[in-house]
């Protein structure tokens, strides 16, 4: 029924799953996805939406690097926001609002076109381990699926627990069962394993809503997309409506806190603080008694809609009456409740950079299973994890990103150096560079390393140099072209900019605030060489970032050299800290725990702090 | 460098001394001395408490090295946090040696330079600028340096910067906080508060950064230089403020070839004295070279003494011209720098002879470093002439470089910040020169590590300290 030995087996196929699966495949391993259900691949369990800050970032990483999530986001999409674009570069995130459903079916269709990817339904209930390393999976039937190297990205669904006030069932989904049996196997061979909480809002019936009492959410009026692929732009797109709660509503809501599981005491694991329930919204700020709610549509043709900051596990019928006083929402008609869901995770800290497990070899854990929260943090470890597999059995270099070279370098570093305690949100603060970690340059710090180990396809690679080549080109026309004073002074003027004298060179006045590529546009030799050199809109920003945020993309590369010093100063496998008794005793458990390989990594542990790491300095001879 | 072993080295200046003390750190300190010392009250030296002294003698083979008083420090309770012992012996070179060498051969090594102290840092009793003030402390040799030293070594300055770091470290949350919820209505970091705190950094970084000027020299002692003809008498003055025979005196002319540094402490403050050749018209080479580093001294001196023989200027108008000549030429070069005309050999002129110098030369100060005349007079002048309100007031002073340096560029990041809320800077933007400033103002509390001072920092002492 199956292939001998399957070069990579990845069980689950939710974002984690499917790009882990598409990598390794796409790399050339023989690969096989095995999920409870092959008619959720791909699924949005949480919102309809894909990106927003931080996370916007990431998926343009992960389309960077040959990924998926991107090409499905733009082909489901319908609606599509740049935000932050008051900000600077570096804060610019791209957001998607997809068809939840036709998102599934591009994932699953995607995948199918991959020669090197089977595909079976059934639950993964074991491990085949020899020898502390991975031989291939157990599925509940008893069939024993041989492999080289498995990537588990179990989602919710390890143990999961579905709590709706009072009631508590098994599931890893809403309608969908848990899967058992993994942990159990795991915490026996020496893993540490934890519970972690999170939550969903109600979905309801669109035709029931008041929509002309909410504001509308439109699209950017000329939208952009997540790929750096030729995938299609928006040109119709769907509305979000917001709505507020009121103080009624927060009183209807506190009705039902005895029958909470939040408050009871039913749900002891942690949730994400950043994505509070609307319970714990209304509990930890109580002296504000309105709090915002966006009315979010499930696609293009459903009428169902998601209720976006209204996420709950409190009785249905006290969600029920209190969505009811929501305004606009007077008649709603329920689809089905919000829920909070626990679910087993794995403490990060057991796996290296390469996100295999430190305990078993060739066994790689992505996604919630390392406790994090989100499609794109998911996806962006499944894809690495997927890499990674296929490097491993292939003998390569292992793939990782560093911090100062993206979101995903950071996310994963921040996992297996620091751990996490609640589940895990990318931000932007994370990033200790994050003006270099932009959105519109991911292609260029990433498509190159991804084309040399066989991911990105050429075609990817050729439209990142063409983009690279215009740009450069189209600064040093600024740099080179001087204007003429009575050309840029009415420009000037309306900008309430000082008046230039001397011609100069146009370098100089676009470095100037406020004065942006459009302004530049009106100069007649600058639209003479945008039309002749055919640079399209992606060229013309990325030739503004670089312009304009010159000064501060330099301060930022200086700072990630300093970085890189102490990134550069190794520290043997296997070190033994407890001999270091000049290190604080917290230092001494976690390093020894967690074994960074670098000083820079060590100084990432918390727990550790710069005395620790000047002991450490000392001893490796610096 | 291994740090687990256990160290000896000589805490007290080599040579010979009333007494010396020997000191040894590490784990085995106790362990490693108790079996050659025999207590004077048969106690062990193992089952004493710690912070007690014990008398009685060294012992190698039956043999009696010396009569030794022992204090005992156990970790983490000492000054390297380590068990440390420390043995006061008898002063003499020889027994200094024969002890040491007696731990050399049962367990201990050689303490590199610093190494004491970069074990009281590596065992986190002290931070980097203390670590650094203990260097300074050692070396400060005037009540002023001194109390900088003290100051630095019990963290006040550090702590300062610390306090106002952590203020800053909040409200660069909140930036980031307001940044990555832009979507979200959550409260935000309150610009007149961030501009209020900016404002207040600002104001400390500055008054540390003018306080270098004043530490450097403090630290360094005030320069002073004494100019004047061949035998006026700069170095019997010299000798007058140090009341001992230091510079070489003779009557013949031009003994002082070569400038002469000498630091003196009058009231608390350290004065470099800077005896230079004189400025006479000479064809000799040597003396020539000499002249030419006096011009060098003036200007780097604080303050200039110009030396003049009175009972020579009697009479001669030469010279009396001469002398007025000199002094508007050094004032003409140096017009802020405090300039006194003093007229030495006070003793031999009669008060007929000073109403005839004052004649010509206006406002003149008589002394006589022989008697000690107008000595006293002099030194409350010459403490006018430096600002010493800051130490006065007991206020922070910087006088570490690295910590200079650091201080400037922390100030340079907080007002591109402040440019940077006028102008309506992206918060984005403006987090990145706010993390500049954190960490310039970490690399001087050491909550930011930076490998290149590890070892300059310790390489500055030496042995036993």
């Amino acid at each position: 029924m199956f292939l001998e030995e399957y070069d990579v087996i990845v069980v689950g196929g939710g974002h984690a799953g499917a790009e882990a699966a598409a990598a390794a495949a796409n790399m050339g391993s023989k690969t096989l996805l095995v999920t409870m259900n092959l008619q959720t691949i791909g699924q949005m369990s949480c919102n309809p939406a894909m990106g927003g800050i931080a996370k916007g970032q990431i998926v343009r990483e992960i389309d960077a690097l040959g990924g998926y999530s991107g090409i499905i986001s733009d082909k489901s999409a319908i609606q599509f926001k740049m935000l932050n674009k008051s900000k600077g570069p570096a804060m610019w995130s791209p957001r998607s609002q997809n068809d939840r459903m036709r998102f599934a079916e591009e994932w699953r269709l995607a995948l199918e076109g991959i020669p090197k990817l089977d595909f079976y339904q059934e639950m993964v209930g074991g491990l085949l381990i020899e020898n502390n390393r991975i031989a291939g999976v157990k599925t509940s039937l008893g069939i024993e699926i041989r492999a080289r190297a498995v990537v588990l990205t179990n989602g919710t669904f390890l143990n999961g627990l579905i709590h709706i006030g009072e009631k508590q069932f098994g599931g890893g989904r809403a309608g969908e069962k848990a899967a058992t049996g993994i942990t159990e196997e795991l915490t026996s061979l020496g893993f540490e394993s934890g519970r972690m909480k999170t939550g969903t809002p109600p979905r309801v019936d669109g035709r029931s809503l008041d929509y002309s009492v909410m504001i509308p959410q439109p699209g950017d009026e000329r939208p952009e997309k997540f790929s750096y692929l030729n995938t299609p732009v928006l040109e119709v797109q769907r509305d979000c409506y917001m709505t507020h709660t009121s103080a009624l509503v927060h009183d209807l809501l506190r009705e039902g806190f005895d029958r909470s599981p939040m408050f009871n005491g039913r749900i002891k694991s942690i949730g994400p603080r950043y994505c509070p329930s609307i319970e714990d919204k209304i509990n930890r700020f109580a002296d504000k008694d309105s709090h915002q709610i966006f009315v979010e549509p499930e696609g293009w043709d459903t009428v169902e809609v998601y209720v976006n900051g209204f996420s709950t596990s409190l009785p249905e019928d006290v969600q029920f009456k209190a969505l009811r006083s929501v305004k606009g929402f007077e008649k709603v008609k329920f689809f089905r409740p919000g829920y909070a869901i626990e679910y087993d995770y794995f403490p990060p800290t057991q796996l290296k950079h390469t996100l295999e497990t430190k305990l078993v070899e060739n066994l790689y854990f992505a996604g919630q299973i390392n406790g994090t929260t989100g499609y794109e943090e998911a996806a962006s470890q499944g894809l690495m994890a997927g890499i990674n597999a296929h490097l491993k059995l292939n003998e390569k270099e292992p793939f990782v990103l560093k911090r100062d070279e993206a979101y995903i370098g950071v996310l994963i570093d921040d996992l297996i150096t620091k751990g996490t305690e609640e589940p895990y949100r990318m931000f932007t603060s994370r990033a200790e560079y994050r003006t270099l970690l932009r959105q519109d340059n991911a292609d260029l710090r990433l498509t190159p390393k991804s084309f040399a180990m066989g991911l990105a396809s050429e075609e990817r690679m050729k439209r990142m140099e063409r983009k690279e080549q215009k740009a450069a080109s189209f600064v040093s026309f600024f740099r080179e072209t001087s204007f003429r004073p009575e050309d840029i002074n009415p420009i000037l003027e309306r900008l309430d900019s000082s008046l230039v004298k001397q011609p100069d060179k146009m370098f100089k006045v676009f470095s100037r605030p406020h004065v942006t590529m459009d302004h530049m546009l009106q100069l007649e030799p600058v639209s003479r060489f945008v039309e002749e050199h055919d640079l399209d809109r992606e060229v013309l920003e990325q030739t503004e970032i670089q312009i304009k945020y010159s000064g501060y993309i330099e301060k930022e590369k200086l700072n990630a050299d300093k970085l890189h010093r102490l990134e550069n100063v190794q520290i043997p496998p296997n070190f033994d800290y407890s001999k270091l008794k000049s290190l604080s005793y917290e230092a001494r458990e976690k390093l020894n725990a967690i074994q960074p390989v670098t000083i820079a990594q060590a100084a990432r542990v918390s727990g550790v702090n710069p005395s620790d790491i000047s002991v450490l300095l000392v001893y490796l001879g610096r | 460098m291994i740090l687990n072993d256990t160290i000896i080295a000589l805490a007290t200046p080599s040579g010979a001394g009333a007494i010396a003390v020997i000191r040894i750190s590490g784990p085995d300190a106790i362990a490693v001395a108790a079996p050659f010392f025999k207590s004077a009250f048969g106690k062990d030296l193992l089952q004493k408490k710690s912070h007690t002294i014990s008398l009685g003698h060294i012992v190698e083979d039956g043999k009696l090295l010396d009569e030794v008083l022992v204090s005992v420090f156990k970790a983490p309770h000492s000054y390297t946090g380590e068990n440390v012992v420390e043995l006061s012996c008898h002063g003499s070179p020889f027994i200094q040696q024969q002890i040491i060498q007696l731990f050399l051969r049962n367990g201990c090594r050689t303490a590199e330079p610093g190494e004491f102290t970069l074990r009281a840092f590596l065992n986190g009793k002290m931070d980097l600028s203390q670590a650094e003030a203990v260097a300074d402390l050692i070396a400060s040799d005037n009540a002023a340096s001194h109390q900088i030293a003290i100051q630095q070594m019990r963290g006040g300055f550090s702590n300062e910067i610390k306090e106002l770091r952590a203020e800053l470290l909040n409200f660069a949350s909140l930036i980031e906080l307001e940044l990555d919820f832009s979507e979200e209505d959550v409260e935000f970091a309150d610009r007149r508060q961030f501009k209020e705190l900016l404002g207040r950094i600002q104001r400390v970084l500055k008054g540390l950064i003018d306080s270098f000027a004043v530490g450097n020299v403090i630290k360094n002692g005030i320069p002073v230089a004494i100019v004047g003809e061949p035998n006026v008498g700069k170095s019997t003055l010299l000798n007058a403020f140090l009341n001992e025979e230091r510079a070489l005196v003779s009557d013949i002319e031009g003994t002082t070839r070569d400038t002469i540094e000498d630091e003196i402490a009058i009231g608390g403050i350290g004065f470099r004295f800077i005896d230079t050749a004189g400025i006479r018209e000479t064809e000799d080479v040597v003396e020539g070279m000499g002249i030419k580093r006096t011009f060098e001294k003036i200007e780097q001196a604080q303050v200039v003494l110009l030396l003049v023989d009175g009972p020579k200027l009697l009479g001669n108008v030469d010279k009396l011209k001469r002398t007025t000549d000199e002094f508007d030429k050094i004032k003409a070069e140096n017009p802020n720098k405090p300039l006194l005309l003093l007229v030495n050999k006070s003793d031999a002129l009669s008060d007929t002879d000073k109403v005839a110098i004052d004649r010509h030369l206006g406002k003149v100060s008589y002394i006589s470093a022989k008697t000690g005349e107008g000595i006293e007079d002099l030194k409350q002048r010459l403490l006018q002439f430096i600002n010493t309100g800051a130490l006065r007031n007991n206020e922070t002073i910087v006088t570490n470089s690295r910590h200079y340096d650091s201080l400037l560029k922390a100030l340079e990041e907080i007002e591109k910040v402040q440019l940077g809320m006028e102008e309506g800077l992206s918060s984005d933007l403006m987090a990145i020169d706010v993390r500049e400033a954190l960490y310039h103002l970490g690399e001087i509390t050491g909550q930011v590590t930076n490998d290149e001072l590890l070892g300059n920092i310790f390489a500055n002492f030496c042995i036993g300290k």
